[in-house]
């Protein structure tokens, strides 16, 4: 089954919302709305605002996008 | 993150799930006939699968509610098998993975129905070889990137588009596992060649080129599943899992073709 294409890029996040949602700044400045990947919401991984994390954007939706990974 | 590699227990394993999901796919390939029903495919499917001890790995992922992806003409993939009855001169991609002791395969091939036109014949074709030089690509030493470049040269150069928005993958114990494999170079979507993470012995991939005859740009169907080209434009789809290997990798879905 073919995956479904995803852009990676690293951002850090700025503030935690409700529902495990996160504003996260990227490089260029931008703002994404992020999610938490089911994966890190399984191992207990928490994100807190100043981390640098790992976010999966979608080609279709570059304001919206997916937590996959908190960098060291 | 990382891209694991397989110890020989392991492959073993994915390789009876390999040759399984290629036996399947050898079987429904033979017994496609103008007249049929989509559904149909998918309940052989299923029952060559029980036979054998495995477990259909697309139903339910996601949400999909069938054994197989039966996707027709300018259906790329996803397609829902369903009602709709094949016409001689169709093209139907298949695909299909199961899974074996907790391991996974997955392929697909595009059969015609009956006689089918030259220009779809070239693209099945095309697809095929498509696939066969990104596989030749992925030895040991070499870049992620060397594989999306050989896909895509293959298929430009014979004159088709390579849709850019889904990928190849790791596979293993899950089906989509790091790296995504793209089908092209071309930014924000691909990998240079050169570029991306070098490969080792013991990955084991599904790649799955996918050829339009007209533009790469996709939609999506009502259905939420379906992907279609956006030109209306015929779409041809092959895959193989492959372990990475020093010089020539070893297909594990060997048998799906010819």
């Amino acid at each position: 089954m073919a995956k479904k294409e995803a852009i990676e890029v690293e951002g850090t996040v700025i503030e935690a919302l409700p529902n495990a949602m996160f504003r996260v700044e990227l490089p260029n400045g931008h703002e994404v709305l992020a999610h938490i990947s089911g994966k890190i919401r399984m191992h207990y991984i928490r994100v807190l605002p100043g981390d640098k994390v790992l976010i999966e954007l979608s080609p279709y939706d570059l304001k919206r996008g997916r937590i996959t990974y908190r960098l060291k | 993150m990382g891209i694991e590699i397989k110890s020989e227990k392991e492959i073993a394993n994915m390789r009876q799930a390999g040759k399984i999901v290629a036996d399947v796919l050898r079987i429904l390939s033979e017994r496609i006939k103008p007249g049929m029903k989509t559904k149909e495919l998918d309940i052989i499917a299923e029952n060559e699968v029980k036979k054998r001890g495995a477990v259909p790995s697309f139903k339910g992922y996601h949400g999909f509610p069938a054994t197989i992806c039966v996707s027709v003409n300018d259906e790329i993939v996803h397609g829902i098998p369903g009602d709709r009855v094949l016409k001689e001169g169709d093209i139907v991609s298949l695909d299909f993975g199961v899974i074996y002791n907790g391991l996974q395969g997955d392929a697909a091939v595009t059969v015609p129905v009956g006689k089918i036109n030259p220009t779809a014949k070239s693209l099945i074709e095309t697809t095929r070889g498509a696939l066969e030089s990104g596989i030749a690509a992925a030895c040991d030493g070499a870049r992620l990137g060397d594989i999306s470049a050989a896909i895509q040269n293959y298929a430009e150069s014979r004159g088709y588009s390579v849709v850019r928005e889904y990928t190849g993958h790791g596979i293993g114990r899950q089906m989509h596992e790091d790296p995504q494999i793209p089908n092209c170079t071309d930014a924000p979507y691909g990998l240079k060649p050169g570029t991306g993470p070098v490969l080792k012995k013991g990955m084991t991939l599904a790649l799955e080129p996918m050829l339009n005859t007209g533009g790469w740009q996709t939609r999506v169907a009502g259905d939420r599943w379906t992907v279609l080209t956006a030109d209306g434009s015929l779409s041809a789809h092959f895959e193989h899992t492959i372990v990475v290997d020093n010089t020539k990798p070893e297909v594990l879905t060997q048998g799906t073709y010819g």
